[in-house]
C-alpha cells in the first residue's frame, strides 16, 4: 500500500454529498454546534431561580461518597439501604473514596447479597420471583430466536450459551441444595 | 401505579409501587406518556453497574405530562406536556453554570465522578426513573422542556437522551470538514453518531457492528458505509487499508461496556463484572484512528477499570474526548434539524412494547432478535 504525502483523507465532492445527503455540512462551522467550547464561562440562563438550592429534607442517613464535603441538596430516595445488604453498602461509602476499588466491589457484593435475599423472601410473599416471566424469555416464541442468532454471523452466540447458565445456575444450584437437605433431614 | 423493577441480574418485573411525591420544592411528578429503553439500561439489566437495587425502577429516556408541581417550581404548570432531559441537575452549581449538566455536583451524592441520572441505580444518585406511570422530575424548573406543538411523542422521547447523545458525539470527534469518521456500533446512539457526522462536514462515515440487519439500517438510515466485523480477520487492518494505511481521522465508540468482538472481553466484563466494561470497541478505536486523531466515548462503561490498551493511544497522540451528554444544551440545535428534515430521529424505532410487558422489551433487545434496534415503552394509562 503507498503511502501518501497528500491530506488522504479529503478526498470528497462537496457538492455531491450535498445533493445526497440532506443538512450536509450545516454544522461544519464548530460554532453552529451547541457544545462548542464544550465548557462554557457562563451557561447564561439554566433556569435556576437560586444560588443555593434549597435543602432536601429529611437528610439523617442518606449515605453519601466520601468525596462530597456534604450530603448534595438533593437526591434519590428510592430503595433506602436495609439489612445486610445496606450494611455493606454503608461500610463501602463510609470508609472507601471512589478511587479505591474496595469501594465498588463492595457496592457490587452488597448487590449479590441484597438479590439473593430478595430472592428468598420472595418466596414467602404471595408473587414469588418466577425466572421464566422475569427475564421475558418467553417473548422469543415465534421470533426466529434460532435462525435470529445462528448463521447470521453474530458474535454474542461465542459466549451467549453462558447466560442461561448465569440466570439458572444459582436457582438450579439451590433446588439442588434444598433437595439432598430434605433427603438427608428425612433419613433421621 | 405500575413500575419495571429490577429483581437481580437478567430479571425484572412490573410491580404496583406507591405514586412519586414531591419531596423538594423544585420537584415535579410528571405522569409517564412514553418511554424507551436504552442500550444502557441493559448494563443495568445484566448486573453491570454497582448498587443496582431490588426494586428499582429504570428509564431516563421519557416524555410525559406535568401532574404536579412542588412551591417553588414557575416554569411549568400541570398539564404541560414535556419532555425530560435524562441528565437530573440543579442549574447553579460550578459544572452547571459552565454549561456542564450532566456533571452536576449538587444531586448524586453516592458519587462525585457521575452527575445525577433517572433510574440508573444508586451510582447515580438513587432516582426511579421513567419506566413506570409516574415519575418524580427534581429541579423541574432547570432540566424539562415544553415539547413543541409541531414534534411528535416519538422525536420527542428520542430527544431525552440518545439523538442528543449521538449529535454530541459527533461534536466531541472535532470533526473538521472532509475527514473520515469510523462509528463503532450500529445501536440507536452510533446510527445518531453516524447521521450527525454528516451534517458537521464528513467527507466519509463507516458504521462497524456485528448484526447485518443494524449494518442495513446504517446504511439506509445514515448513508454510512458500513464493514461486519464478524465478514473480515481483522477489523483494525481493514479500517487501515481502507483509509490509506494511516487511520481514520475521528473515531466515536458508540457501544461501551459490553462490547463484543474478543470473547475474553466480553466475559470477563460482562459476565464475570471483573472489569468496568468490555474495551473492545474503545481499543479498536485507539488502533483504528490516525495518529494524532480524535476518538469519541459515547459507549457508557462502569467505574470499575478496564483493560484499555493506552500505550497505544499515548504513543500515536491520540486525543479522547467523552463525557455524558448535556442534552439541554443540544435541543435548540436539533430542533432545527428536525424541523428541516436533516435528521429524523423516530426512523429508528422499531418496537413499541406495553409496559406491563416490559420484560419481553428487555429481553429482545439484550438478545437482539426481531430486528430491534430501539423499543419504546408505553403506559397504559397514556
Amino acid at each position: 500500500m503507498p503511502y501518501i504525502a497528500s491530506d488522504h483523507a479529503k478526498r470528497y465532492d462537496p457538492e455531491a454529498l450535498r445533493q445526497r445527503i440532506p443538512g450536509w455540512g450545516v454544522d461544519s462551522d464548530p460554532a453552529d454546534r451547541p457544545s462548542h467550547p464544550r465548557e462554557l464561562v457562563d451557561a447564561g440562563e439554566t433556569g435556576a431561580h437560586w444560588t443555593l438550592p434549597v435543602l432536601q429534607e429529611p437528610r439523617e442517613g442518606r449515605e453519601r461518597s466520601i468525596e462530597h464535603e456534604m450530603l448534595t441538596p438533593v437526591f434519590g430516595t428510592a430503595q433506602p439501604l436495609h439489612g445486610l445488604s445496606g450494611m455493606i453498602r454503608r461500610f463501602a461509602y463510609d470508609n472507601y473514596s471512589e478511587g479505591q476499588t474496595a469501594h465498588w466491589l463492595l457496592l457490587v457484593l452488597g448487590d449479590r447479597v441484597e438479590s439473593v435475599g430478595a430472592h428468598l423472601r420472595s418466596f414467602a410473599s404471595s408473587r414469588p420471583d418466577n425466572p421464566i416471566t422475569q427475564t421475558g424469555i418467553l417473548a422469543e416464541s415465534g421470533r426466529h430466536p434460532i435462525a435470529s442468532r445462528y448463521g447470521v454471523g453474530r458474535a454474542d452466540v461465542k459466549h451467549s450459551w453462558l447466560d442461561p447458565i448465569i440466570v439458572a445456575g444459582p436457582w438450579v444450584l439451590a433446588g439442588v441444595l434444598l433437595a439432598r437437605s430434605v433427603v438427608r433431614l428425612s433419613r433421621r | 401505579m405500575l413500575a419495571m423493577t429490577y429483581r437481580g441480574p437478567y430479571k425484572i418485573r412490573v410491580e404496583e409501587k406507591d405514586r412519586p411525591r414531591i419531596e423538594h420544592p423544585g420537584d415535579a411528578i410528571v405522569r409517564v406518556t412514553l418511554a424507551a429503553i436504552c442500550g444502557s439500561d441493559l448494563h443495568l439489566y445484566h448486573g453491570m453497574m454497582p448498587d443496582t437495587r431490588i426494586g428499582h425502577t429504570f428509564g431516563h429516556e421519557f416524555i410525559g405530562v406535568v401532574d404536579e408541581v412542588g412551591a417553588d417550581v414557575r416554569n411549568l404548570k400541570v398539564g404541560d406536556r414535556v419532555m425530560v432531559p435524562f441528565n437530573i441537575y440543579c442549574g447553579s452549581c460550578y459544572f452547571c453554570v459552565r454549561g456542564l449538566y450532566s456533571n452536576c455536583h449538587n444531586v448524586n451524592p453516592n458519587a462525585t465522578a457521575v452527575g445525577g441520572i433517572y433510574g440508573y441505580s444508586h451510582t447515580t444518585g438513587g432516582y426511579d426513573g421513567g419506566q413506570a406511570e409516574y415519575v418524580r422530575v427534581p429541579f423541574a424548573d432547570v432540566g424539562p422542556a415544553i415539547i413543541p406543538d409541531w414534534m411528535s411523542d416519538e422525536d420527542a422521547v428520542m430527544l431525552t437522551d440518545a439523538l442528543p447523545t449521538g449529535y454530541f458525539g459527533a461534536q466531541l470527534g472535532d470533526i473538521a470538514e472532509g475527514d473520515t469518521v469510523v462509528v463503532f456500533g450500529a445501536g440507536p446512539v452510533g446510527l445518531y453518531a453516524a447521521a450527525s457526522s454528516w451534517l458537521m462536514g464528513a467527507g466519509r462515515v463507516v458504521v462497524v457492528d456485528h448484526l447485518d440487519y443494524r449494518l442495513d439500517k446504517a446504511r439506509d438510515f445514515a448513508h454510512a458505509e458500513t464493514h461486519n466485523f464478524t465478514d473480515v480477520s481483522d477489523i483494525v487492518y481493514t479500517l487501515k487499508h481502507a483509509t490509506d494505511g494511516l487511520g481514520a481521522d475521528v473515531v466515536i465508540d458508540a457501544v461501551g461496556a459490553e462490547a463484543d468482538g474478543a470473547v475474553l472481553q466480553h466475559i470477563t466484563a460482562a459476565k464475570l463484572k471483573l472489569q468496568g466494561g468490555s474495551p473492545v470497541a474503545l481499543n479498536w478505536a485507539i488502533d483504528s484512528v490516525r495518529k494524532g486523531g480524535t476518538i469519541s466515548v459515547m459507549g457508557a462503561y462502569g467505574p470499575l477499570f478496564s483493560a484499555v490498551k493506552f500505550g497505544d493511544a499515548m504513543n500515536k497522540g491520540v486525543t479522547i474526548h467523552t463525557n455524558q451528554c448535556p442534552v439541554k444544551r443540544q435541543w435548540p440545535r436539533l430542533f432545527e434539524h428536525i424541523r428541516n428534515g436533516y435528521l429524523r430521529p423516530a426512523d429508528i424505532v422499531t418496537h413499541r412494547i406495553p409496559l406491563e410487558h416490559i420484560e419481553d422489551g428487555y429481553h429482545l433487545f439484550s438478545a437482539k432478535l426481531d430486528g430491534i434496534i430501539k423499543p419504546l415503552v408505553v403506559p397504559t394509562a397514556a
